[in-house]
């Protein structure tokens, strides 16, 4: 069995965006160097997934990292080559980057095509810096597979998968024949961190480095060019708040207080 | 040009919920002054009755699709109806509410229709014929304003973020049946289980009054006493991410970019810092009312009210406080 796990760098989600540039001619957002980058957490727990799968139904099972991003994206396979993925791919081609949700789907279930024999395909819910949430399911609805969204849980027996899913109001359990593409959500659990030992044999797995044309992608539809979001304007958004600190010498009287604010602004 | 916004209507405990009345809201002011329509499609079953609701809240047509068969949400078989409607509908827009279901379906549609979507809107504004699309990104601390270049455009908004249609109920639509099709292909996905949460009946995304817990309350105990704050306000508990994923609360209480929008008149954060991924889930309360020990903490920097101290010493006699309001009120009625 084969499963893909696609993977995006990202700037890591920890960093106060105070940190963060706003270039408005470029309409991007600027990170100072030095600035550290990481595997998007909700991927981190899509690789975490595949990794659960094979740990069940042992080696039999092959794990492919996909990454679309530039150069430097390079280090987030390796991450992933270290939690234990067995090879990576990184579509790196400049004829390929800076599009949206969908030149983004387009490239990486080509990807998946050239891979060939994949059974399923493992990403995060979103990526933690678009906030988008479509290239998981883009990727299903061009390769004519089915979605599941949002799993806590995937588990694999014969060609059939069975996912739990997170739902605004509690859970749901589905099956679903293989193959299938699952977007995977923080319910998850924590990813493993790489051992010692996955990170040394890592340096000697193979990373495979694919452009528009192996993908076989004319490239007025792929990267810039094919992408049917045009990003007009990135900004920060105006808070205009005040906050008025309730005063007090105890708790009681400073319970009292908010009460009295909350009742004056017939909020009670 | 197409003009006409499309509102795809999610059901709960058999009606509308809330942001449908929202989107409604939003797509009558986006068509104004255009030759386009506001447009619903009401797929369930035992819906039929919420049309001439739609329609008092301004859907001048409903596409209604109710069988046995869409009476869960099963992606495949929504996405096959909702597609045949949006062909025949041709709107410029497809509005679906920022829930999990509207979630899982809009990337679906796009790509069904050969289109784009913007996840989790905050404004879409008309700008010379065309029409601009606000949303947070990067963790809810930037925002972007997006224009696509195919049609229809499909967007999830966020609720709290727009004025509801006001009910009407002398507006007049008509209702066009869509039918089940035979070229519709039998779903492959299949649910083999379900586990709702209980809750008492007040859907958080629809409360008055949220109080939210984070991990300040150092574990499940300090919910229980936040339940009691929500029941003397009437209102619902929810948290930020660290509760949930730590197990002293469930997961569907969780608000923020991940997990549930509201945007009640007063929310209430008691022990959660302010991160940008959880305001993304509450910035649009009325008031915000924050209980934090550290001074310096970002969620004041979004509040109305601060109240720096431990929620031990504070919360109970702020539950006094309030049901001694509410006594005082009773007896000069
Ligand atoms: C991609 C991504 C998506 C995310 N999505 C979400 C989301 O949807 N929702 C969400 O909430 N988070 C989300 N997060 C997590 C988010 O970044 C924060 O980590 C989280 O919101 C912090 O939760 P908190 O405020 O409860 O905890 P903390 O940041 O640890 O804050 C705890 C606060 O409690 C205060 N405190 C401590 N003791 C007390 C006491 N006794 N009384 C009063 N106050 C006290 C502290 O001063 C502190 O301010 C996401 C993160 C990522 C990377």
């Amino acid at each position: 069995m084969r499963i893909a796990v696609c993977v995006k760098q990202v700037p890591n989600p920890d960093t106060p965006a105070a940190v963060f540039r706003v270039d408005e001619t470029a309409r991007e957002l600027v990170l100072p160097p030095g600035q550290p980058l990481a595997m998007s957490p909700f991927d981190e727990q899509a690789l975490e997934a595949a990794l659960r799968i094979r740990d069940e139904l042992g080696g039999t099972v092959g794990i492919s990292a996909l990454t679309l991003g530039p150069d430097a994206s390079r280090s987030v396979l390796k991450h992933a080559l270290a939690m234990g993925a067995d090879e990576g791919v990184l579509l790196a081609d400049p004829a390929l980057l800076s599009g949206d949700s969908y030149a983004t789907a387009l490239a990486l279930a080509a990807a998946v095509r050239k891979l060939g024999a994949v059974d399923l395909v493992l990403a995060g819910r979103q990526a933690a810096d678009t906030d988008a949430g479509a290239v998981g399911i883009g990727m299903a609805e061009l390769l004519g597979w089915t979605a599941v969204t949002f799993a806590k849980e995937v588990r694999v027996a014969g060609a059939t998968a069975r996912v739990t899913r997170v739902l605004d109001d509690g859970l749901e359990t589905v099956e679903a024949p293989l193959p299938l593409v699952v977007t995977v959500s923080n319910e998850l659990g924590a990813p493993r961190k790489p051992s010692l030992r996955e990170t040394m044999r890592a340096a000697r797995k193979p990373v495979a480095a694919w452009g528009a044309g192996e993908l076989g992608l004319a490239a007025q539809r792929a990267g810039a060019a094919g992408a049917r979001r045009v990003r007009e304007r990135l900004f920060v958004p105006a808070r205009e708040s005040h906050c008025e600190f309730i005063a007090g010498a105890t708790p009681q009287e400073q319970a009292s207080a908010l009460a009295r604010c909350m009742r004056d602004a017939k909020l009670l | 040009m197409a003009a006409g916004v499309l509102v795809v209507t999610e059901i709960a405990l058999g009606k509308p919920v809330a942001p449908v009345y929202e989107l409604l809201g939003l797509a009558g002011r986006l068509a104004a002054g255009t030759s386009g329509k506001v447009e619903a499609a009401l797929l369930g079953r035992g819906i039929e009755g919420c049309a001439s609701d739609l329609i008092a809240r301004g859907a001048e047509r409903v596409y209604l699709a109710d069988e046995g068969a869409l009476a869960d949400y099963e992606p495949e078989r929504w996405v096959a109806r909702l597609v045949r409607i949006a062909r025949e509908s041709g709107p410029a827009a497809i509005l679906l509410p920022h829930t999990t279901l509207g979630a899982d379906l809009a990337p679906r549609l796009a790509f069904r229709l050969d289109t784009a979507v913007a996840a989790g809107c905050v404004e879409i504004a008309r700008d010379s014929g065309r029409l601009l699309f606000t949303r947070p990104c990067y963790g809810g601390s930037f925002r972007e304003t997006l224009s696509m270049r195919t049609a229809p455009a499909v967007a999830t908004v966020r609720g709290g973020c727009h004025e509801a249609a006001a009910r009407d109920p002398r507006r007049k639509g008509e209702v066009v049946r869509v039918e089940a099709s035979t070229a519709e292909p039998a779903p492959r996905m299949n649910v083999v289980a379900r586990e709702r949460t209980v809750s008492d009946g007040m859907r958080l995304e629809e409360a008055r009054v949220v109080v939210a817990g984070g991990r300040g309350l150092e574990g499940a105990d300090g919910f229980v006493l936040l339940a009691e704050l929500a029941q003397a306000l009437g209102g619902a508990v929810g948290a930020s991410r660290v509760p949930c994923d730590l197990g002293w609360c469930p997961h569907s209480m969780q608000i923020g970019l991940t997990g549930k929008t509201v945007a009640p008149e007063v929310y209430i954060a008691v022990g959660i810092s302010g991160a940008g991924h959880h305001m993304a889930g509450c910035g649009n309360a009325g008031n915000i009312i924050a209980i934090n020990t550290d001074r310096e903490a970002a969620i004041y920097g979004q509040a109305r009210w601060g109240l720096v101290g431990d929620y031990r010493q504070v919360i109970p006699p702020l539950i006094a406080a309030i049901r001694e309001i509410h006594a005082t009120a009773r007896k000069s009625e």
